[in-house]
C-alpha cells in the first residue's frame, strides 16, 4: 500500500517526471490540467481515479470514505478488473475534493446510502477500461501490431506474438493519447476479480496500529483541543471564565468557538482536564424543558395531519370505512438512537492566511470543505480536505458539526489543532436516529388476504435540515424507505409521511428510515397473518407472486431454518425488506428464559445482485445485523430537561461478544446490478425479533427497544 | 520525569502523574495505534499490555505503571508476525478497524496465558472490548486460528 511513500514527495515526483498516464482531474493539490490526458472534458471527468506512472506503479484515488464497509478493497477491484492488474498492486490514496468524485446517485461527494458500489459499478470499470485501451494502443503502436491482438495481464500489455511491456514502459506514450469515449466492459462470465475472493487491502494496516484515523493525525507544531458544548441540545454559550483553566499545565489558549469553548493545550489530556476548570454559563434556549415524553408528544400532536402522500394504489382510506369491513389498526413507536462510532468525533485543522488543511474522518468531503471555509473565512477552494480512515461512520460523519470548532481554534492560535470530543460529548451531541410514531391499518377480506394497507408515518426529517433543496417540493426520500416499496399484493395501498420536527437534530443512521419503517410494516404484516390465522411465512409468500426477488429470499430463509427442527421452547419470527436495491429476509430464533429474551440465531437470506467481494458482503450483513440487534434490544437515547441522559457505553448499551448470537447468511446468486450492502440488514432485526416474541408469548411489542418491555 | 519501558525501549516523560497512560502513549510518545474510545474503561479500545497483562490505558495513571513493561500494538511484533495479527489478516477480521488494536491486545494477552481457549473462555476474556461494526464472530474465529498458528510455531 502507500506505506513508506511520502505523500507530498510522491505527488511532486509525479509532476516532476511529467509523464505517465493520468486519467482524470483533481488528482493532486496542483490545479494544473492532468498531464497527458487531454481528452474531451466529459471523458476526463469520468475517471479521476487512476494514474499510471512511468515507473510502473499504478495509483488509485479512493473517492469514498473507508469506514469498515470495504470500499478501500471493493472499489479498486472494479478498476483492477478492467485494467488487468491485481488490486494489491495498486497504490492507494484517499481522493481530495473534486467534481469528478460526485456520487451520481446522491448528487454530492459523499459516502452513504449504501451507494458506493452502485455508483462506481460502471464508472470505475469504465475508467479501468479506458486506461487499458490507451496502454494497449501505445504498446501496439510501438510494436506495429493491431491493438485488437493485444491484451492486458497482471500489469503488462501482451501481444499475440508473445511480446510483453510493463504498464510503466508505455505510460508516457499512452498519456498522450485521447481518452477513448467508448470502451467495452467485460461480461460477467469473464470476470477475474469481481466476485472472486479478495482479502481486504486495509487489513494489514489495521492489525499493527498504522492505519491513520482522524484521531491519529500528526502535524508539525500541532496542539490539541478539547471541547465543551451546551449540555442542553441547541443551547448557546452565554459567558465563560477561563482564568483558572489558563493557568493549568500545558494550556495554551481558551477559545470561544461557534459550538462552545475549546481549550487548546499541548496534549489532549491536559486540554480535557482544563475543561473542568472552566466556569461556563449556557443559555439553555428553547429545549431547556424537553424530555423524551415531550418528543413523543410532539409527534402525537401532529399524527392526525394528513401529511404528504408517498404512495396511493386504489383507495385504502375508503376501504377502511366500508361498513362491516374487518379493520385492524395499531400504533408503533421508535425512539431516538445514537450512532456511537467507536472513534469519537474529531477533526484536525491547520489554518493559515493562505488556506486550510483539514484532516477529517468525514463521509462528506464537499460539505466538510464548505463548512471549514466558512469557519476559517476562506474560499472553499482554499480548503484542502484530507480524508483519513473512519473509525465507524454509520451516517454520523455525514454531519460536519465536529469541523468548525477545530478550524476556529486553529485560526485563533495560529497553529494546527487536533480537536477530539470526549465520549460524553459525542454521545450527548449526536444527530440521533429519528424517533417515529406511526399509525397503520389494514382491511382483511373474507379469505384473510389484505384488501387495504394504510400506513401513516410521523417523524422529523433529516433531509430537510441537511439538504433542504431536496424536500422543497418533494417528500423526504429518506423518511419513507421500506414503506413506499411495500411489496405485498394488496389492491389498495396508502403510504403517507407527516413531517414533525422535535427541536433537536436527527441524522442519517445506518439504514436510516428502513429501520423505523420496516419495524412497523413487517410487525403489522405479522399481525395480519395472526388475525387471518395463517402461518406468517406462508401468508407473506401468498402475497408475493408478483415480486420474485422478495419471494426468493423469503423462501430461501424459510428453507434454511426448516433444515433442522426448531428446539423445544424456541420461536421463530421473520421479516422481509428491499433496501438500496438489495432484497433480504430474516428469521430470528429466540426463546424466553424467565421473561428474558435469548436470541439463539439470526438467519438472513440476501439477494444483492452481482457480488463484487463476497467476503465483504458476508461481513457487512453480519455486522449490520449485530448493529441492528444492539438497537433492537437496547438502543434508546432519552432526554431530560433538554439533556441527553445516556453519556457513555454504560448508559448506551451495545452488544458485547458473549451476547452476539450466530448470524447465518445465505447469499443468492444473481446477475442483477449490484445492490447496496452496508446497511439494509440492520432494519430487519427488530421486526423479526418482535414477531418471534409474539409467537412465543402472544404479546405484540409495538415499541422499541425491547428492553422497554423488560425483555432485554 | 517519569521513567517507563514501552515496547522494550526505556523512555522518560514529563507529564502529571495522574495522566492516563493512554495519553502518554498517544500524545507524548506518538504511539497512536492505541485508541481512545470512552475514557472510562467501558470499551477496551485502549487495551495495552502492562507487565504482560491486558490493561485499559485510558484509566491507568501513568504513575501506577511503575517498572512494569508496557507493550502497545506497535510493539506486539516487528512485522505483523504475532499469531493474532496473522490470524486477523487471514480471516479479514477488521472492518473499520478502530477497536482492533484493543481486540488484538486482549486476544494476545489471553493466548499468552491460555494457548487453547474455548469459546466461553474467549467470550469472557473479550467481553470488555466493544466492536460497533460487529466483527465478534470473526474475532472469536481469529483467536482460535491464532491459537492454532501459535501451537505450530
Amino acid at each position: 500500500m502507500n506505506a513508506g511513500i511520502d505523500r507530498r514527495g510522491f505527488i511532486q515526483g509525479a509532476m516532476l517526471v511529467g509523464g505517465g498516464l493520468v486519467i482524470g482531474v483533481g488528482l493532486t493539490a496542483c490545479k494544473d490540467k492532468p498531464v497527458g490526458a487531454a481528452g474531451p472534458a466529459s471523458n476526463v471527468d469520468l475517471g479521476a481515479w487512476l494514474q499510471v506512472r512511468t515507473d510502473g506503479s499504478v495509483r488509485f484515488l479512493c473517492d469514498r470514505s473507508e469506514m469498515g464497509q470495504g470500499v478501500y478493497t471493493s472499489l479498486p477491484m472494479l478498476l483492477a478488473e478492467e485494467l488487468g492488474i491485481r488490486p494489491e498492486a495498486l497504490t492507494m490514496e484517499f481522493a481530495p475534493v473534486g467534481a469528478a468524485y460526485t456520487n451520481t446517485l446522491l448528487g454530492a461527494q459523499l459516502t452513504g446510502g449504501s451507494t458506493s458500489i452502485r455508483d462506481a459499478w460502471v464508472k470505475l470499470r469504465t475508467a479501468g477500461a479506458q486506461a487499458r485501451e490507451m496502454l494497449i494502443a501505445a504498446a501496439a503502436t510501438r510494436w506495429g501490431v493491431d491493438p485488437a491482438t493485444c491484451k492486458v495481464e497482471d500489469g503488462y500489455i501482451v501481444s499475440a506474438q508473445g511480446k510483453k511491456l510493463g504498464f510503466g514502459e508505455v505510460a508516457d506514450a499512452a498519456g498522450k493519447l485521447p481518452v477513448p469515449k467508448a470502451v467495452k466492459l467485460k461480461p460477467a462470465s469473464e470476470f477475474q476479480v469481481i466476485g472472486k475472493p479478495q482479502r481486504r487491502l486495509d487489513a494489514s494496516m489495521k492489525v499493527d496500529g498504522s492505519a491513520v484515523y482522524g484521531v491519529d493525525v500528526k502535524l508539525e507544531g500541532m496542539l490539541y483541543g478539547a471541547l465543551a458544548q451546551s449540555p442542553v441540545l441547541g443551547g448557546r454559550l452565554r459567558s465563560f471564565d477561563a482564568s483558572k483553566a489558563r493557568s493549568m499545565p500545558g494550556v495554551v489558549e481558551v477559545v470561544q468557538v461557534s459550538s462552545g469553548v475549546v481549550v487548546v493545550a499541548n496534549s489532549w489530556w491536559r486540554a480535557h482536564k482544563a475543561l473542568d476548570a472552566l466556569k461556563i454559563e449556557w443559555d439553555e434556549g428553547a429545549n431547556a424543558g424537553l424530555s423524551t415524553a415531550g418528543v413523543v408528544q410532539k409527534l402525537r400532536d401532529k399524527i392526525a395531519s394528513p401529511g404528504q402522500v408517498a404512495r396511493q394504489d386504489g383507495d385504502a382510506a375508503a376501504a377502511l370505512k366500508v361498513p362491516g369491513a374487518k379493520v385492524l389498526s395499531a400504533e408503533y413507536e421508535v425512539p431516538l438512537v445514537a450512532h456511537a462510532t467507536m472513534e469519537p468525533q474529531n477533526c484536525t485543522a491547520s489554518v493559515t492566511a493562505e488556506g486550510c488543511d483539514l484532516h477529517a474522518p468525514t463521509q462528506i468531503q464537499i460539505v466538510a470543505q464548505a463548512v471549514a471555509a466558512a469557519a476559517a473565512g476562506l474560499k472553499p477552494e482554499q480548503v484542502r480536505v484530507h480524508t483519513t480512515f473512519l473509525g465507524g461512520g454509520f451516517g454520523r460523519r455525514l454531519e460536519t458539526d465536529f469541523i468548525p470548532a477545530a478550524v476556529e481554534a486553529s485560526k485563533a492560535v495560529g497553529k494546527p489543532v487536533k480537536l477530539i470530543w470526549s465520549r460524553e460529548e459525542d454521545m450527548t451531541h449526536d444527530a440521533y436516529r429519528p424517533p417515529a410514531l406511526d399509525r397503520v391499518s389494514a382491511v382483511l377480506g373474507a379469505d384473510g388476504r389484505p384488501t387495504a394497507w394504510h400506513l401513516h408515518l410521523t417523524s422529523p426529517s433529516i433531509t430537510a435540515r441537511l439538504f433542504p433543496g431536496v424536500v422543497e417540493k418533494a417528500i423526504d426520500p429518506f423518511a419513507i424507505e421500506a414503506a413506499v416499496n411495500y411489496p405485498y399484493d394488496v389492491p389498495n395501498v396508502h403510504v403517507s409521511y407527516n413531517r414533525q420536527e422535535i427541536g433537536i437534530n436527527v441524522g442519517y443512521c445506518r439504514a436510516v428510515s428502513h429501520v423505523l419503517n420496516c419495524f412497523v410494516a413487517e410487525s403489522f404484516m405479522d399481525e395480519l397473518a395472526a388475525a387471518a390465522g395463517r402461518d406468517p411465512i406462508e401468508y407473506r409468500l401468498s402475497l408475493l407472486d408478483k415480486q420474485p426477488r422478495f419471494k426468493a429470499v423469503l423462501e430461501r430463509v424459510a428453507a434454511e431454518v426448516k433444515k433442522s427442527p426448531l428446539h423445544v421452547g424456541h420461536s421463530l419470527g421473520v421479516s422481509l425488506m428491499e433496501g438500496y436495491g438489495t432484497y433480504l429476509a430474516m428469521a430470528a430464533d429466540i426463546s424466553l428464559d424467565r421473561g428474558k429474551l435469548k436470541v439463539h440465531a439470526l438467519h438472513c437470506a440476501v439477494d444483492c445482485g452481482q457480488i463484487v467481494n463476497r467476503d465483504t458482503v458476508m461481513a457487512q450483513v453480519e455486522g449490520s445485523t449485530l448493529f441492528g440487534l444492539s438497537a433492537a434490544l437496547w438502543g434508546r437515547i432519552e432526554l431530560e430537561k433538554g439533556r441527553v441522559v445516556q453519556q457513555n457505553f454504560d448508559g448506551f448499551r451495545i452488544l458485547r461478544m458473549p451476547e452476539a448470537p450466530p448470524v447465518h447468511i445465505y447469499l443468492l446468486e444473481s446477475s442483477a446490478d449490484p445492490g447496496g450492502i452496508g446497511e439494509p440488514a440492520t432494519a430487519l432485526v427488530a421486526p423479526a425479533l418482535a414477531n418471534a416474541v409474539y409467537r412465543a408469548t402472544g404479546k405484540r411489542l409495538r415499541s422499541l427497544p425491547l428492553s422497554r418491555h423488560g425483555l432485554a | 520525569m517519569l521513567k517507563l519501558t514501552v515496547n522494550g525501549r526505556p523512555v522518560e516523560v514529563d507529564v502529571e502523574p495522574d495522566t492516563p497512560l493512554l495519553w502518554v502513549l498517544r500524545d507524548t510518545l506518538g504511539l497512536t495505534g492505541t485508541k481512545f474510545g470512552c475514557g472510562k474503561s467501558l470499551c477496551g479500545a485502549c487495551t495495552v499490555h502492562v507487565g504482560g497483562e491486558a490493561a485499559r490505558a485510558c484509566i491507568l495513571p501513568v504513575s501506577a505503571v511503575g517498572d512494569r513493561a508496557v507493550t502497545t500494538i506497535e510493539g506486539l511484533s516487528p512485522d505483523r508476525g504475532h499469531p493474532v495479527q496473522k490470524a486477523w489478516m487471514e480471516l479479514d477480521v477488521p472492518q473499520c478497524g478502530y477497536c482492533q488494536s484493543g481486540q488484538i491486545m486482549s486476544a494476545a494477552a489471553l493466548l499468552a496465558k491460555n494457548p487453547a481457549p474455548t469459546d466461553e473462555q474467549i467470550d469472557t476474556a473479550m467481553a470488555g472490548n466493544l466492536c460497533r461494526c460487529g466483527t465478534y464472530h470473526r474475532i472469536r474465529a481469529g483467536v482460535h486460528r491464532a491459537a492454532e498458528i501459535g501451537s505450530k510455531s
